[in-house]
């Protein structure tokens, strides 16, 4: 099981967000990872596509299911993650790291207020 | 593992021979339209398409193989006598494009089978032309979009809950609407606050599945409609839970404006790879006009068949699976109204018994009086390292079909589990029995479950292989081999 970094904020959609200045950088959590299990396909949405608090920015295929992702927070997509085009097991071998999803550059950082610690989120999920 | 025909084709080894020199003392097509090419079809004898067909078939799993307990599915005995019907040559000779005074017998038998419908789901006008549950879904939708241009009216939104079949909002975007989706409560029922909520002149229909994917019957659904009319939208019931319901509620009376039915399920008509399916929709009075295909129609000089004036087209190609049609009013006539009551408290009992049987087995997250199926969890084994998708690999081994997992989604590591009412209390308590075995297994040597099926043709396949790496396999060309 990977360790949950405590400089994160979760949501209960089950993603991770790690701030750096004015940019968050967005991934799932390894309780997400582990509940979808082996993932297909990830779709990320683009550079310079602007979010939306909630909006659906892509989507994650499983076996089994496949899920919207839900952006946590507003802004300009700055940066994604590639890799995960032709490799999206990455995020069920490392969720936190190379696993990471996009980038986007905070249009307002009052989005953050209503995430959750790594305590919040682990007692959520009951871990 | 068998292979496919045109791997096991010998060039030159026809089934039969035609004449020399071609079929005799019939109309011959001119040169310019005869092929010219090879057709490309794999050459066999007859005893090699049979044997072929009959090793497929103990490959296979069907409901006349074993239990089948595919919550949602309805996988129940499809009736011989139905097959005998549909193969009637009056019936099983006829065309879709034959003029209506050459198929009166036809066009009876699906006024026939409306007139049941509509006794059935209480509602004044059934279309007979959708062919799967999630066309009658479309055809819903699409009637609700209509309704609304029709009255001047721009409404965009559809309200679905979280429980829902995926095909709700694949529908709901096809007939050109956004869906909106609320969450359960913790009863796993509609909230009534959340709808509330997302009501507004903006919201078309909303879409509800009573029971619900958890086997659980709304029973605020009279307040629901209330809600709902009140906000000027439509309410459409996915009735892919019907044989809870059959003969003791008519969806009309309980507030709903639209419903569709899946024959292949509540209907007997053969389902999961043996369909073709057949959707049928029911709406009001108000909503009758904008109904899709030929509506059929009785008169002074026979019956038939009309498209209604507002209609909002063809769904089909013909007017429905008529095969399906056939074998559905075979079984509703056969059982009559009683024998329909039965069906749903036979299916609602043995759903009861086995969750009852069940309870102390694995988790069931919304326990209660359950109607025609139940959902419980398997999230208790994962201690053990074992998945409900290890439990479903399993029962494959037991000569049982697995429950419906994963869904609804709402539920963890779900088992949904619809026995039908077609099984006798010695296979529910054989299922029973299996269950516990394999739940005990997790706990005592989980590999097998991990490695499970081991006694099916093939053993556990490369799912995540199956998604990424499709290999899609062309029938090889007949070139050269004469035409």
């Amino acid at each position: 099981m990977s360790e949950y970094p405590s400089n994160c904020l979760y949501t209960k959609d089950h993603e991770w967000v790690a701030v750096e200045g004015d940019v968050a950088t967005i991934g799932i959590t390894d309780y997400a990872q582990g509940e979808l299990d082996a993932i297909t396909f990830i779709e990320l949405p683009a550079m310079g596509d602007l979010l939306e608090v909630g909006g659906a920015c892509g989507t994650i295929e499983a076996v089994k299911v496949a899920e919207d992702i839900f952006s946590p927070v507003a802004g300009e997509v700055v940066d994604v993650n590639g890799a995960l085009e032709d490799e999206p097991e990455i995020v069920n071998n490392s969720p936190f790291d190379d696993g990471w999803f996009f980038k986007v550059k905070l249009s307002n950082t009052d989005d953050l207020t209503d995430l959750m610690d790594k305590d919040a989120y682990l007692a959520m999920v009951g871990e | 593992m068998s292979r496919i025909l045109f791997e096991l084709s010998t060039p030159g080894r026809p089934g039969f021979a035609l004449p020399a020199g071609g079929p005799q003392g019939t109309a011959r097509l001119g040169d310019s339209k005869l092929r010219q090419d090879a057709m490309g079809l794999p050459e066999l004898s007859e005893l090699d398409v049979l044997r072929h067909f009959v090793e497929l078939s103990t490959l296979n799993h069907s409901i006349a193989a074993g239990f089948y307990p595919l919550g949602s599915c309805t996988m129940k005995y499809n009736p011989v006598l139905n097959e005998n019907l549909a193969g009637l040559p009056g019936f099983a000779g006829c065309h879709p494009g034959q003029t209506p005074e050459t198929v009166q017998g036809c066009l009876e038998l699906m006024w026939e089978l409306e007139q049941k419908l509509k006794a059935v789901t209480g509602f004044p006008a059934v279309s007979l032309q959708p062919v799967a549950g999630a066309q009658g879904e479309f055809v819903a939708m699409a009637i609700a979009r209509r309704y609304f241009e029709d009255r001047g009216e721009r409404r965009e939104l559809v309200i679905i809950p979280d429980s829902a079949h995926g095909t709700n909002p694949a529908s709901v975007a096809m007939a050109g609407l956004k869906s909106v989706t609320i969450n359960s409560g913790d009863n796993g029922l509609v909230k009534l606050e959340s709808l509330a909520e997302a009501l507004n002149d903006n919201v078309a229909a909303v879409m509800l599945t009573n029971p619900n994917t958890l086997g659980l019957f709304e029973t605020e659904i009279r307040a629901i409609a209330k809600l709902v009319h009140d906000a000027g939208a439509l309410l459409y019931m996915d009735g892919a839970n019907m044989n809870a319901l059959t003969g003791r509620v008519h969806p009309a009376s309980l507030g709903f404006d639209m419903m569709h039915l899946n024959l292949h399920k509540t209907f007997s008509t053969p389902h999961g790879g043996g369909g073709p399916g057949a959707g049928p929709v029911g709406v009001t009075a108000e909503l009758a006009e904008f109904l899709p295909g030929l509506r059929v129609v009785r008169g002074d000089d026979g019956f038939r068949a009309n498209p209604a004036s507002k209609a909002i087209g063809s769904v089909h190609g013909a007017n429905g699976n008529f095969a399906m049609l056939l074998r559905a009013l075979a079984y509703i006539i056969r059982l009559g109204g009683d024998g329909l009551k039965d069906v749903s408290g036979g299916a609602v009992l043995n759903a009861n018994y086995l969750q009852a049987r069940l309870r102390d087995t694995l988790e069931i997250p919304h326990d209660g009086l359950c109607m025609h199926e139940f959902v419980a969890s398997g999230r208790s084994l994962k201690p053990h390292g074992v998945r409900t998708m290890d439990v479903a690999k399993r029962l494959l081994d037991f000569g049982m079909h697995a429950p419906t997992i994963y869904f609804p989604l709402i539920v963890p590591e779900a088992l949904m589990i619809e026995p039908t009412e077609t099984e006798s209390l010695a296979t529910l308590d054989e299922f029973v029995a299996v269950m516990k075995q394999i739940v005990a297994e997790a706990a005592e040597d989980p590999e097998i479950l991990l490695k499970a099926p081991l006694t099916t043709p093939v053993g556990r396949l490369d799912e995540v292989g199956a998604v990424k790496n499709l290999l899609v396999v062309e029938p090889p060309t007949g070139e050269g081999e004469g035409s």
